[in-house]
């Protein structure tokens, strides 16, 4: 083992092939000081366009703001064989109540329920203990409703780059109103943004203001 | 009643699944609901319900009222000045709902993880090992609170707790926190006190951690009981935090 420094993109290569977990640039520049951000950038870009070419069973994967190997769809079916486990799997249920919060984030316990028109207390929890949505904080409104939002394993599950790479929300043909239609009511204005806008405190203010933090319950 | 079973209406779990379901099944336009129909459909599902020993959700009786409140306006002669399709009432939380039902399948289509895709997994003997050489104690609240009542103590012997005009915001405060934690890295506790001078300063700082750690910008924890409260950054240098939001500073104000 010498210890010459090695190819930074190799480096890199060792990091992804030895994480469990989707790694971001900066964190590997934590762990290599000396190279600059702009150049692990640029390797990991090299290596994402490497194992897209190279015709594996795994590729490299964006998600969830960084950088993941991960096997092929096409080879669920022998991977699950392997782990001796089946495919993991969320009710159509909680599908519905993850996609309302995920749009429109922070969101309250009864806005979902207005919207879905049943209890969604089981759900929420269900959603908690996987991870997946994540207390924000209370409203500043009788009873202090907890107000809910995504986790970053949301993104990593849902393969997604990171919160503004959600599929745009679609309009609702034929009914044009004046009330809140299709604009989100996230803080984050994940739905106008374009990828690495800046998002200016105000317009994460008006619906951050209000929340004071969350207690255990 | 001793007999009951638990039928799954799977599909039909909430009276917005029921209304969808019946204006499949009539293969009517949503935005032209016969409405006396589905309204006499949808309580004779409820009685099925009834008479299958299915408890009827109070939401599927809301929405039954609801609709015999709508087919009653129906009838009614429209006012002059009343525009509003009676029916809007239902439309509307409708089409919102299979909005979102069809984002649920956008999401079930995509490649899940553990579902259709699989990450490395590192062996549990390994991870155990590399918990046992770092283990990392989470932090609570009241042995933050103890240890800015030791560092009060130590600093100001004898301070009281005395409120005066703020000089420094807690704004202010975390954004010399975060200044600190972007230049070292980790830090420990006493470390985010040492440029505070007097009494308010020091609260203002341990509010503004406090608020840091609430926004999961800064994570708290002890190697082991005995060791000092070290502190850790959690957001890269656009100020995201790890868990993929947007600056979380922003919104704390004081």
């Amino acid at each position: 083992m010498g210890t010459e420094t090695k190819p930074l993109k190799l480096m890199i290569e060792a990091f992804l092939f030895a994480s469990d977990r989707p790694i971001t640039a900066n964190e590997i520049h934590s762990w290599l000081p000396d190279a600059a951000l702009p150049d692990i950038r640029q390797s990991l870009e090299e290596l994402l366009n490497d194992y897209g070419n190279m015709g594996r069973s795994f590729s490299l994967r964006q998600v969830a703001q960084g950088y993941q190997f991960r096997t092929k769809a096409e080879y669920a079916p022998y991977v699950l064989q392997m782990l001796k486990a089946s495919p993991a799997r969320l009710s159509r249920a909680a599908l519905e109540t993850l996609a309302i919060i995920a749009y429109k984030q922070p969101i309250l316990r009864q806005e979902i329920e207005r919207l879905r028109g049943v209890d969604v207390g089981g759900i929420l929890r269900t959603l908690l203990e996987k991870n997946l949505i994540r207390i924000m904080g209370r409203k500043n409104l009788p009873g202090k409703p907890l107000i809910y939002g995504t986790t970053r394993r949301f993104l990593e599950v849902f393969d997604l780059k990171n919160i503004n790479s959600l599929p745009k929300l679609k309009e609702i043909k034929g009914l044009v109103s004046n009330e809140e239609q299709t604009e989100p009511t996230s803080e984050e204005g994940f739905r106008t943004g374009e990828p690495g806008e800046e998002k200016t405190g105000t317009e994460q203010g008006q619906a951050g203001a209000e929340t004071c933090p969350a207690t255990e319950d | 009643m001793t007999d009951n079973y638990e039928v799954k209406l799977e599909i039909f779990e909430g009276p917005l699944d029921l209304l969808i379901h019946l204006i499949h099944k009539n293969e009517v336009d949503i935005f032209d609901i016969p409405i006396a129909t589905i309204t006499d459909q949808y309580l004779e599902y409820l009685d099925m319900m009834k008479a299958l020993n299915i408890d009827v959700a109070g939401d599927f009786l809301v929405m039954a009222s609801t609709l015999v409140h709508i087919k009653s306006k129906m009838l009614l002669p429209a006012k002059e000045d009343e525009e509003k399709d009676p029916r809007i009432e239902i439309t509307r939380p409708l089409l919102e709902y299979m909005r979102f039902k069809e984002i649920a399948e956008d999401l079930s289509d995509r490649e899940i993880l553990d579902r259709d895709v699989f990450s490395r997994r590192l062996s549990p003997e390994f991870l155990a090992q590399v918990k046992d050489e770092d283990p990392q104690l989470d932090v609570n609240l009241f042995q933050l609170m103890d240890a800015f009542k030791r560092i009060m103590e130590q600093r100001l012997p004898g301070a009281q707790f005395k409120l005066k005009l703020a000089q420094w915001s807690i704004k202010e405060k975390t954004e010399v926190i975060i200044a600190l934690l972007k230049k070292k890295g980790s830090i420990f506790f006493h470390d985010v006190f040492d440029a505070d001078r007097n009494v308010s300063e020091l609260i203002v700082t341990f509010l503004a951690l406090l608020e840091l750690v609430h926004a999961g910008l800064v994570k708290v924890f002890q190697p082991d009981a005995k060791s000092e409260i070290r502190l850790i950054p959690s957001f890269d240098e656009n100020g995201e935090t790890t868990n993929g939001y947007r600056d979380k500073t922003a919104q704390i104000d004081d």
